[in-house]
């Protein structure tokens, strides 16, 4: 099995970007200008001069002479940060848009996943709804008809198939999406990003799935900002950087180079070798982790949980107040907030040889949905000694799972913000004079409801433990 | 786990499938250059999408409203009853000697389906943005979908025509066999004007702005409120390049007997319908490749 599937030679794609606003000096300018320029667009436009886009000056390069091939049978991961130009080689692939140079062959028939749920129809019913976005995808309506209760079984939704999926929650919809995408049989399949959906278990069905799908000789192409998932998935990963082929090779090298350029999205960080870690003769970092509530290393963590970042290190000359601190930065490189140890129990005192792991507890409800990239620091002051500094020790994403109970209540538009509290609202009917207060004991039970569930780590937040 | 026995079964059904095709399709994705083809083989491989497009369009058109179908009926309606009180009782417009109102709606009924089946599918593309943007299938398949759901909608009103010719003793005569022939000029005529607009649209949002204006004007300089007997040889066969001329002359003649024959204007009709069709799918063909960029 060594014939070609997919072969991509020089293929590049450009995009324009919004053209910088041209500036009006005078109001006299804006006023001409507003009435001349529907003419001179339109007359551009007879002319054949203009086609909208090319007004635009400003472009870039999505993707600059991307090659390679992929045997058949080979399944293959493709990972980058956002705006590497993945989804854009993927939409190439799908035939969904056109490179502007290079070329690409594809030998077979491509099933292409770039979104589940795609031309679902709110006030079709789940049968319904199974039938056109089988189409949609490919499939003939035989074999849908042949894999239909395959499909409503893998989504577990056999007692709602004939409501109108409007009225299902987020996660069943997600479920049934997924389902249909997922029997889809084409020789060349390429997904996006598709694991993302539902709870932890149905993701892991979702693995399984995809896996079956690999082993059946089938050739997949796969991204994924799921490092574990990729390199469960895939024996080979191409890496993505600014629109070329940074990397390419066996998945778990090219996995480890894009976590270790920083670039990834990795709830874990592990310095094996303590010699090379970030630190001095004093202190050296060993491990920096994200958790769930229970303890459960992750990446990706739900807005109404609370999350813990631990980091691990090793004293290695007593004798210091040491101050481990952790500084959150969101996806637009903003600063969201910066925390610095305060356990009292520490504060003043020196720390002995040993190795410690401090975590702090943020709450849920109070970060935005998206992904945080964490810093770690310890330093010691008076003198101030930054012991090590290490910007992207680890990232997690914020899932909002739009079950109406988040800050976002029901509403799912654009929601801005660096964070997100859930706070206490009240309404009632407006008197003259009548001031809403509300009491430091409610205040306060509130807050506090919002560090749940462990108000015992919360307290004793920060706390060294010896390991 | 009743679901891990439809995983494992799945391998057995996939490679006795992959073993059936043999010939392997060779896809070249290339830039867009220059003209293209109409690929009319790969739209037919994809004739099940375009019914199950049509069908969603169907159902859900008079999803979560009160009146339901009746909307179909309501609309060509009171434009006849407007049409009738203004033009036939007041502006005595002429009717060639039938009763105005069943000469106005014979007109309305393959009208609404025209004019209907052009404002949807218009819009269809920049409605389907996301489809667009996410799978890849035939781009024709959408406001080729969107026109022919139209097909319900006048199947209803036709009904209704049927049931006004008897209260107005008109008996249908043998040349209602044609009906199908002039509903499908109303169609390709449709489905015509919304390719080059439908992916206009795509590109310049302008067009949603023209949709309605444009329909207007199409509505007034075509024989509906008037016949066309009131123009004179050349003029009414240069007329009947506006296509819908030959649709309505057409449905009135062979329903109501008019003495409209269809003749040299149905020739023309034809003719424009036609090209105003392979035009709009050339054009609509070679915008294709920039749509899920631009849309």
């Amino acid at each position: 099995m060594s014939e070609i599937a997919i072969r991509a030679e020089r293929l590049s794609k450009k995009y324009h970007i919004g053209k910088t606003q041209a500036k009006y000096k005078t109001l006299r300018d804006t006023l001409t200008d507003a009435f001349i320029s529907p003419f001179r667009r339109a007359g551009k436009l007879l002319r054949g001069q203009s086609t909208g886009a090319s007004e635009l000056d400003e472009t870039i390069w999505a993707l600059k002479d991307v090659s390679f091939e992929i045997k058949k049978g080979e399944v293959v991961g493709i990972i980058g940060r956002n705006g590497a130009g993945k989804s854009t080689l993927l939409k190439i692939l799908s035939r969904i848009t056109t490179p502007i140079d290079g070329f690409a062959e594809i030998h077979g028939n491509v099933g292409s996943l770039l979104e589940v749920g795609t031309g679902f129809h709110p006030e079709l019913t789940g049968r319904e709804n199974i039938y056109l976005n089988g189409a949609i995808l490919g499939m003939k309506r035989v074999e849908i008809d042949r894999k239909f209760d395959e499909i409503v079984a893998f989504a577990e939704v056999e007692t709602f198939i004939d409501t109108p999926v409007k009225h299902y929650s987020s996660g069943m919809y997600l479920r049934l999406a997924f389902a249909v995408a997922a029997h889809l049989e084409p020789e060349i399949l390429i997904v996006d990003e598709v694991l993302a959906v539902g709870d932890a278990r149905f993701q892991k069905k979702c693995l399984n799935k995809m896996q079956d799908v690999g082993k059946e000789g089938r050739t997949v192409l796969f991204v994924s900002h799921n490092m574990p998932a990729i390199t469960r998935l895939c024996k080979r990963t191409i890496l993505l950087d600014d629109g070329s082929v940074l990397k390419d090779g066996p998945s778990h090298h090219v996995v480890s180079a894009y976590l270790n350029s920083g670039l990834g999205i990795t709830g874990v960080r592990e310095w094996n070798d303590l010699r090379k870690a970030p630190g001095n003769d004093i202190v050296r970092l060993c491990a920096v982790r994200v958790r769930t509530k229970d303890g459960r290393v992750t990446d990706a963590v739900d807005i109404r949980e609370p999350v813990g970042i631990e980091v691990e290190y090793e004293v290695l000359k007593p004798g210091h107040v040491l101050l481990p601190n952790f500084g959150f930065d969101n996806e637009d490189g903003q600063c969201v907030f910066v925390t610095i140890d305060h356990d009292p129990a520490w504060r003043q005192t020196p720390r002995p040889v040993g190795r410690f792991a401090s975590t702090v507890w943020v709450p849920g409800n109070f970060l935005a949905e998206g992904t945080l990239i964490v810093g770690v620091g310890i330093m010691t002051e008076d003198p101030l000694i930054i012991h090590f500094d290490e910007s992207h020790a680890v990232a997690f994403q914020v899932i909002d799972s739009l079950d109406g109970d988040s800050a976002r209540g029901n509403y799912t538009g654009t929601y801005p913000g660096t964070v997100r509290p859930l706070l206490k609202w009240t309404t009632k009917p407006y008197q003259d004079g009548n001031i809403t207060t509300i009491s430091g004991s409610q205040m306060e039970s509130h807050v506090m409801s919002n560090y749940a569930p462990d108000r015992v780590s919360f307290s004793a937040h920060g706390l060294s433990e010896s390991i | 786990m009743a679901t891990k026995e439809h995983c494992e079964e799945n391998p057995i059904i996939s490679s006795s499938q992959s073993a059936k095709r043999e010939g392997m399709p060779v896809i070249r994705i290339e830039p867009a250059r220059g003209w293209v083809s109409l690929k009319i083989k790969e739209l037919l491989a994809y004739r099940e999408l375009i019914y199950f497009l049509m069908w969603r369009d169907i159902k859900v058109r008079y999803k979560q409203t009160v009146l339901g179908v009746a909307w179909a009926l309501i609309q060509p309606f009171f434009t006849t009853v407007v049409f009738s009180l203004f033009f036939g009782r007041l502006a005595k417009v002429p009717s060639d000697g039938i009763p105005y109102p069943i000469f106005s709606f014979a007109a309305m009924v393959p009208w609404t389906f025209f004019a209907h089946g052009l404002t949807e599918s218009s819009n269809s593309l920049v409605n389907s943005a996301n489809l667009i943007k996410k799978v890849y299938f035939p781009r024709l398949a959408i406001p080729i979908a969107t026109v022919l759901s139209g097909i319900i909608d006048f199947a209803l009103a036709f009904l209704m025509l049927i049931g006004m010719m008897f209260y107005f003793g008109f008996v249908p005569t043998i040349n209602i066999v044609w009906i199908p022939f002039f509903l499908l000029l109303a169609l390709v005529t449709s489905l015509g004007v919304s390719l080059w607009l439908s992916a206009m649209n795509v590109q310049f949002r302008d067009v949603r702005y023209v949709i309605p204006f444009l329909t207007q004007v199409w509505l007034f300089s075509t024989p509906i409120a008037y016949p066309s007997s009131l123009l004179q040889e050349p003029w009414r066969t240069i007329y009947g390049l506006n296509p819908m001329v030959g649709v309505v002359e057409g449905f009135r003649w062979a329903l109501l007997g008019t003495s409209t024959t269809p003749g040299p204007t149905l020739f023309a009709s034809s003719f424009a319908a036609l090209l105003i069709m392979f035009s709009g799918a050339l054009y609509f063909r070679r915008m294709e490749k920039t749509f899920a960029d631009v849309v």
